[in-house]
């Protein structure tokens, strides 16, 4: 059943999502092309594989806007996609705490 | 232990799942699997264009709600099913599509007839596979099917390498063959609740989309309207569903829908729509569809429900399953007789405008009203794209789910005529009449050559008019009377083309009886061309124009004028 959408905590704006993913070479390029399709912006990605790696877990930014219910539900109806559930105990900061703030190199 | 090859295992698993035709073109990358279906009992149809081979499956797919088969070569045969594959996830038709792919070592790389046919289906399957091992066909045919046919049915493609095809395996077991797996099941509640919602409610419409027909459902909304005393309205993809003249039935609503129809919807406080997606053709300006109206909607599909229109509720399930515990669930139903009333006035104030058929035998409306005479009840009309496809489901007849073949969500002219070989493959005792355009046909007039060697009862009937005749009708009334690109300078002779690839060719003759002329020739046995000459000015009445609300329609101005003098 439809997760509850709330914001990330602080950031209306943004959601993170969390979905488990059958671990194969489409399954991306599964998941990419449908925010492609449906024009919503996909800010950030982090997946890893899970267990013996016949799936993984897939941690998703997006804007937090009406329509994102219904990229979830387009989300659940992907053959590749095992489940998805907001984790709204995730800032996008954890997205971006990797990256060396250095400038120019 | 059992030793196959990639393709031989390929063929026994669709023999196992029961597939006995597949239509199909081949080439390098899949002649191993073509090889393996020598001296198989699967017939297989060979297309003259791969693009035909994908419509003679979606068929076949059609007249039996179960997923058929189509088969392409890489490169070149896998992009010409694409059209074919895009059209069946619009419709949600159950579809297997099988591809040869160059060998793995080679893909990457450019290789000859090679293209990236996984990627290129993503965004038009519902699911695809590219095959990495023979072992992996033993997972992924039984899968293919269930997908294909599981929930909102939809097209599955299996690309398969050659290496693949060409290895050998050794096989201890086959799996079980692939089939449609149970629905969510709706629980009890919101069926209570739509039982309370419908009783209460004073002007209910139910509105019917493809998945109505989809689920088998059709019965069950006759039965729900009869309960109901609802008025019902029906989408191009769910025509059949009702019987044509059935008193509750109001016909097609949207941009060629009966204007009564429409207005309808504007007084209803309750629409209930079943397998319906809300498509901008049936709609009109959204923000101005049903104002009025609670909507209520039944899908299989979750994503469906509040996409375009927001309803204040869903039941997302089987809805067969739905509407029989929902009729199980009613009390004797109010009467409603204003509603009725009001329905009933509605459709005899606002008919559809046709000359009669002596003074004008071959206006469009005419010679679909003569085809509905013609034929048998269950037969089966397929159309191409354009005026006449809105004047079929305008005027013709249908009294059974799956006697309308069409194309209604992707709108791809070329549809009709392969997709009527397909009917009359799977349906072999029955008539099958594809009614097309001069634009049309010539997208797959290849087919004729298939219909000619495979002599199937099917009678292509051509509204001639010498035009895109749709495009001119827009250009016509929204772009200043400019005709660009939508005249033909030159019309070939189609009864002589017919001829020439074996068929029968007949052109009617305006100045004789036409329609008995028509009649002559639907009388005949074996596949035929008719070309029917009509005006090349004729429009479809009543249009909504595109973005317009349903509340905005043309209907025929000289008609207009004739009325308002009367
Ligand atoms: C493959 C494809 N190309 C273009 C269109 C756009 N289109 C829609 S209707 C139409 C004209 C169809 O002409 P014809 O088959 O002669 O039918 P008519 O409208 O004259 O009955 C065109 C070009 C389409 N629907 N499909």
């Amino acid at each position: 059943m439809a997760p509850a959408l709330e914001p990330s905590h602080g950031h209306a704006a943004k959601a993170v999502l969390e979905l488990r993913v059958r671990n194969h070479p489409g399954t991306m390029s599964h998941i990419t092309g449908l925010f492609a399709r449906r024009a919503f912006n996909l800010e950030a990605i982090a997946c890893a594989p899970v267990g013996d790696g016949a799936t993984s877990a897939m941690l998703l930014l997006v804007a937090n806007e009406p329509r994102l219910e219904q990229v979830v539900r387009q989300l659940e109806r992907l053959y590749d996609v095992l489940s998805v559930r907001p984790r709204s105990d995730l800032t996008p900061e954890f997205f971006t705490r990797w990256i060396h703030d250095g400038g120019e190199r | 232990m059992k030793t196959y090859t990639g393709a031989t295992l390929l063929r026994t698993l669709l023999e196992r799942q029961g597939i006995h035709t597949i239509a199909g073109i081949p080439g390098g990358a899949i002649l191993p699997f073509y090889d393996a279906l020598h001296g198989s009992r699967i017939r297989h149809v060979l297309a003259r264009h791969e693009q035909g081979a994908g419509f003679i499956a979606q068929g076949m797919a059609r007249v039996t709600g179960h997923a058929a088969v189509c088969v392409a070569t890489s490169g070149p045969g896998a992009t010409n099913l694409l059209t074919a594959i895009a059209d069946a996830r619009l419709d949600s038709v159950p579809l297997v599509a099988i591809t040869g792919q160059v060998p793995q070592p080679l893909i990457g790389t450019d290789a000859f007839q090679e293209v990236d046919t996984y990627g290129l289906t993503l965004p038009i399957t519902k699911h695809n596979f590219l095959v990495r091992s023979a072992a992996e066909l033993l997972e992924v045919v039984p899968l293919a099917f269930q997908l294909a046919e599981s929930g909102r049915p939809g097209p599955v493609l299996i690309d398969v390498p050659k290496d693949v095809l060409n290895a050998r395996i050794d096989v201890a077991g086959l799996p079980e063959r692939g089939h449609r797996t149970s629905v969510a099941w709706c629980p009890d509640e919101p069926i209570e609740q739509l039982a309370t919602l419908l009783v209460g409610c004073e002007r209910p419409v139910l509105y019917l989309g493809g998945g109505v027909i989809g689920a088998g459902a059709a019965e069950l909304a006759r039965t729900l309207a009869q309960r109901l005393n609802a008025p019902v309205v029906a989408t191009l993809m769910a025509l059949g569903a009702m019987e044509h003249d059935d008193p509750l039935f109001m016909g097609m609503l949207g941009m060629h829908g009966g204007k009564g129809t429409n207005l309808l919807l504007q007084e209803a406080d309750l629409v209930l729509a079943v397998g319906a997606r809300f498509d901008d053709r049936a709609t009109g300006k959204v923000a101005e569809f049903c104002p009025r109206a609670m909507i209520a909607h039944i899908d299989i599909d979750r994503a469906e429900i509040g996409k375009i229109k927001t309803t204040a509720l869903g039941l997302q399930g089987d809805a067969a399953d739905i509407l029989r515990r929902l009729v199980a669930q009613l009390p004797d139903a109010p009467a409603r007789p204003a509603w009725r009333r009001r329905a009933m006035d509605l459709k005899v104030k606002h008919p559809l405008h046709c000359p009669a058929p002596a003074h004008h035998p071959l206006h469009p409306l005419n010679v679909i009203r003569e085809l509905g005479r013609q034929l048998p009840e269950d037969a089966i009309v397929t159309t191409d794209v354009g005026q006449h496809q809105m004047w079929v489901a305008q005027a013709y007849p249908f009294r059974q789910p799956r006697t309308l073949l069409t194309s209604g969500g992707l709108g791809t002219m070329g549809f009709g005529l392969p997709a009527a070989i397909g009917a009359a493959l799977a349906a072999p005792d029955r008539r099958v009449v594809c009614v097309s355009g001069d634009g049309s046909i010539l997208m797959n007039v290849q087919e004729l050559a298939t219909l000619a060697e495979l002599q199937l009862p099917v009678a292509i009937v051509l509204f001639n008019n010498s035009n895109l005749g749709l495009v001119r009708q827009q250009q016509e009334l929204f772009y200043g009377g400019r005709y660009e690109a939508s005249r033909f300078a030159h019309a070939p002779d189609f009864a002589a083309v017919a001829r020439a690839f074996g068929l029968r060719g007949v052109r009617l003759d305006r100045e004789g009886d036409p329609l008995a002329q028509l009649a002559a020739a639907l009388a005949e046995r074996g596949p035929c061309l008719i070309d029917v000459p009509i005006d090349d000015q004729a429009n479809v009445y009543p249009m909504v124009p595109p973005g317009a609300a349903n509340l905005q329609t043309i209907t025929a101005p000289e008609l207009e004028l004739a009325t308002a003098h009367e």
